[in-house]
């Protein structure tokens, strides 16, 4: 292993110590997050050495092809996260800015855009990229991130269109993302230059699915009063199903991770310690601030069961079917939560709040990512009439920590549980 | 030239000119937000496009559903339909661009009752044969949803019409590019941008006799070339509503030769093929057109979109105009001023709201810019 790479074992090691020491685990049968994210991070690293490609993939894009093809994918808004947790971000936001990027754009993109250039970042840059996947459906914004990556590495970017579902999934749509699942392929091949292994696309998309039907159960059980988890601990072990989600580790892992939230179930032990309100979370974490907010939150003996954003991960899974893997994967990959109507994504928060019995509902009004953002007052307006619970609404940035103001934030955060403490009463 | 008091009339109260046109003539007006809007078949479904824009009254009614972070073209589209002055709507159009809109489209479908609301989920790559399949594929289904929520059937000739309508206006706009190009002082800036607004709102036919008229009359006088120091400018970005910027970049001493804007030549740019089926021109157009930022062409097209202008334009500098809080045209700025600096063409990034007047600031910085060229 060379100096590089061993120096950014010792960062990684640093980073993942100082957030993993609130939420990880250990488990009999499965390695820990620390464990499988420095594995999975130094074969990136080293892919130079191994022959390996290493493709950079939006959040939402279709990562199984890649994993079938051994290509190394990673996730620049993984990254990102990690940026904004280990409160590097508004330094290499500023330097965005620096390099002409306004400061109203998504702060993953900035923080990435200046890390690239730079190799900064908590774990001295990414490795470079042999080609850019990109998938739209998340937003536009990720369009115009890569073609910039596309610029600066001069590699082959993939656009993976999913047209935009106001309504619902129209057949010229499905033609269209189908079709360009095909291409997808190609471009893996081209780039690979190999043929392409669809016995073992079956088998990736087979984990893939079995991956997300565990993410979903280990969030089930927060359905459970007390919650023996929360929006917190979510937010920590999300990371392989995004960056890992089509393989055996990661199917593991939430086997590992299911047992050990059915078990304290069982032994009713429950996350916040008097767990009295139970509320639920709108949009992407404020990385900054995730220790602090829970902490604020459980001062209050108040937990965030469930949100939004973690769930996007396999809220999409009733379009799957197994059988046809490509084919409904088009599908899947299209209707994902944040690529639908905002009557839609209302519609599924109050799901939401009925399969985990919330008292309130928290929205973070999130300055860098609008197609998150916009829609969240009429979200909230829906929710209130519907439900007619407490809502409130922050804003925030989720990497950029110049736009978090404590004090007037936790005088909202106190006055909202005031609010709904009254109304429990009754 | 009176014609153009006569669009300044229409631009400057553009609800009056619709009101009326619909109580004379019962045609039904259809609001558009973006120049993606497949305007043919709306016109070709016997109604009118027009292209919205937000109100300088203030949003408040706004702000209870986008938030401050959301550029003011939106919210101020918004506030004026939730203040009620687009009652005279037959229905709306909203183009899939940018995240922004996408979501406004949304909020409208979810509070403001109209008759008829289509989204145009365009392909944000153009691309591809599978990209530019799709766009074909859409407009097809648009042209469904207008037959339905217009109750009017689309016919080929009524297409054909269209396009020809259309085509007219693109050729007669591009021929005022040129002549201002060539004699930018024939004109001046409010009046150009008063011209393409007008294209924005009035009966189609009837702006384009207007505007014929209006370029045949330039064409005389262009004759009579005044020589000239001013400095010549192109504008870059996504909207202009600030007519007085024109004033401005004068009063600095400088004068537009070009723009790469959504309300230009983005608007009028690239006639449709009138020797192929109406739809599959029209595709073809909206898939070869100068691409908005929010579309994906290619990697430098808009980088060198822009260099052709300037060099075509023989333009001294540019001036970047933005909206604060538009993504796309952020995103793309650092590495189009990168190739402006690589090609020693100075350039100015001016970042607006839509309701901000030309103040003092502009105008020295316009004026510093405008010195060093
Ligand atoms: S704009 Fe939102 S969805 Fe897009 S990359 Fe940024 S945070 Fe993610
Ligand atoms: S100005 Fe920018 S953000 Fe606003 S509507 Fe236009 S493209 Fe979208």
């Amino acid at each position: 292993m060379n100096s590089s790479n061993s120096d950014f074992l010792k960062t990684l090691g640093i980073y993942l110590f100082g957030q993993a020491k609130k939420f990880s685990l250990r488990f009999k049968k499965a390695p820990t997050m620390k464990e499988l994210m420095m594995v999975y991070y130094s074969e990136a690293k080293s892919a130079k050495l191994t022959g390996k490609k290493v493709a950079w993939i939006t959040s939402g894009g279709p990562v199984e092809p890649l994993i079938a093809m051994d290509i190394i994918p990673i996730y620049p808004e993984n990254h990102g996260a990690m940026i904004g947790a280990s409160k590097m971000g508004a330094g290499l936001c500023e330097k965005a800015e620096a390099m002409g990027y306004s400061n109203d754009l998504c702060s993953y993109a900035r923080s990435d855009i200046a890390c690239a250039t730079v190799n900064g970042g908590p774990i001295g840059g990414l490795p470079r990229p042999d080609m850019l996947v990109c998938c739209n459906n998340i937003c536009g914004t990720v369009l115009k991130w890569y073609e910039v990556q596309a610029r600066y590495f001069n590699v082959p970017l993939f656009i993976l269109d999913t047209p935009f579902c106001h309504t619902g999934y129209s057949e010229e749509a499905a033609r269209y993302v189908r079709a360009q699942i095909d291409e997808y392929i190609l471009f893996i091949e081209e780039t690979c230059k190999k043929k392409y292994d669809f016995e073992r696309l079956r088998q990736v998309g087979h984990l893939s699915y079995e991956g997300q039907q565990l993410w979903q159960a280990v969030l089930d059980t927060a359905a459970h009063r007390p919650a023996p988890m929360s929006a917190f601990d979510a937010f920590y072990h999300l990371a392989l199903i995004v960056t890992l989600r089509g393989t055996k580790e990661a199917v593991n892992y939430y086997q590992q991770l299911l047992s050990t939230m059915k078990d304290r179930v069982a032994r009713g032990i429950s996350v916040v310690p008097n767990e009295k309100y139970r509320l639920l979370w709108d949009n992407i974490p404020i990385w900054p601030r995730t220790r602090w907010l829970s902490q604020k939150f459980a001062s209050h003996n108040a937990c965030l069961v469930a949100d939004t954003y973690t769930s996007a991960w396999c809220g999409a899974m009733k379009y799957i079917d197994e059988s046809k893997f490509l084919d409904s994967m088009a599908e899947a990959y299209t209707r994902i939560y944040l690529n639908i109507g905002v009557d839609e994504m209302a519609k599924m928060v109050i799901e939401m709040i009925d399969k985990y019995d919330v008292d309130g509902f928290v929205l973070h009004s999130n300055r860098s990512c609008k197609p998150y953002s916009f829609g969240q007052l009429d979200i909230q307006r829906i929710v209130e009439k519907e439900r007619g619970i407490p809502c409130l609404m922050i804003e925030a940035d989720m990497v950029d920590d110049r736009s978090f103001s404590e004090s007037q934030i936790s005088t909202r955060i106190d006055a909202f549980m005031e609010i709904i403490k009254e109304r429990k009463k009754i | 030239m009176d014609k153009i008091a006569e669009f300044r009339t229409i631009v400057e109260h553009p609800y009056s000119y619709l009101q009326k046109l619909k109580d004379e003539t019962g045609k039904k007006i259809v609001g558009t937000v973006c120049s993606y809007a497949p305007e043919e078949l709306i016109f070709a479904a016997g109604a009118l496009p027009v292209r919205l824009f937000g109100s300088d009254s203030g949003i408040h009614r706004a702000d209870l559903h986008l938030q401050s972070y959301c550029c003011s073209l939106v919210r101020g589209i918004l506030e004026e339909a939730l203040s009620g002055r687009l009652g005279l709507l037959d229905g709306m159009v909203f183009p899939h661009t940018c995240d922004s809109i996408q979501r406004l489209s949304d909020v409208w479908r979810l509070n403001l009752v109209k008759p008829f609301h289509a989204d145009v989920v365009l392909p944000v790559k153009l691309t591809t044969p599978s990209a530019r399949q799709y766009l074909l594929d859409v407009l097809k289904k648009f042209k469904t949803d207008l037959e339905c929520g217009l109750a009017q059937e689309i016919t080929e000739a009524g297409l054909i019409h269209a396009v020809r309508i259309y085509n007219a206006i693109r050729v007669q706009m591009m021929n005022l590019y040129q002549l201002r190009c060539e004699n930018p002082h024939m004109i001046n800036g409010q009046d150009f941008h008063t011209i393409i607004r007008a294209g924005m709102i009035m009966e189609r036919e009837a702006f384009l006799e207007d505007l014929a008229a209006i370029v045949s009359e330039l064409t005389k006088t262009t004759s009579e070339k005044k020589p000239s120091h001013a400095k010549r400018l192109v504008l870059s970005g996504s909207i202009c509503s600030h007519p007085d910027i024109y004033d401005a970049i004068e009063t600095a001493g400088g004068v537009v030769v070009g723009d790469d804007l959504c309300t230009g030549s983005r608007y009028f740019e690239g006639v449709i093929n009138e020797n192929l089926p109406p739809l599959t021109a029209i595709a073809q157009r909206y898939a070869e057109r100068a691409s908005c930022p929010a579309k994906h062409a290619g990697l430098t097209n808009r980088g060198e979109g822009l260099l052709k202008m300037v060099k075509d334009c023989k333009a001294d500098g540019v001036v970047f105009l933005f909206l604060k809080f538009c993504d796309p045209h952020a995103f793309d700025y650092p590495y189009l001023k990168e190739m402006l600096d690589r090609g020693k063409i100075p350039s100015l990034l001016l970042e607006m709201e839509e309701q901000t007047q030309a103040g003092g600031q502009l105008q020295t910085r316009l004026e510093t810019f405008i010195q060093i060229l």
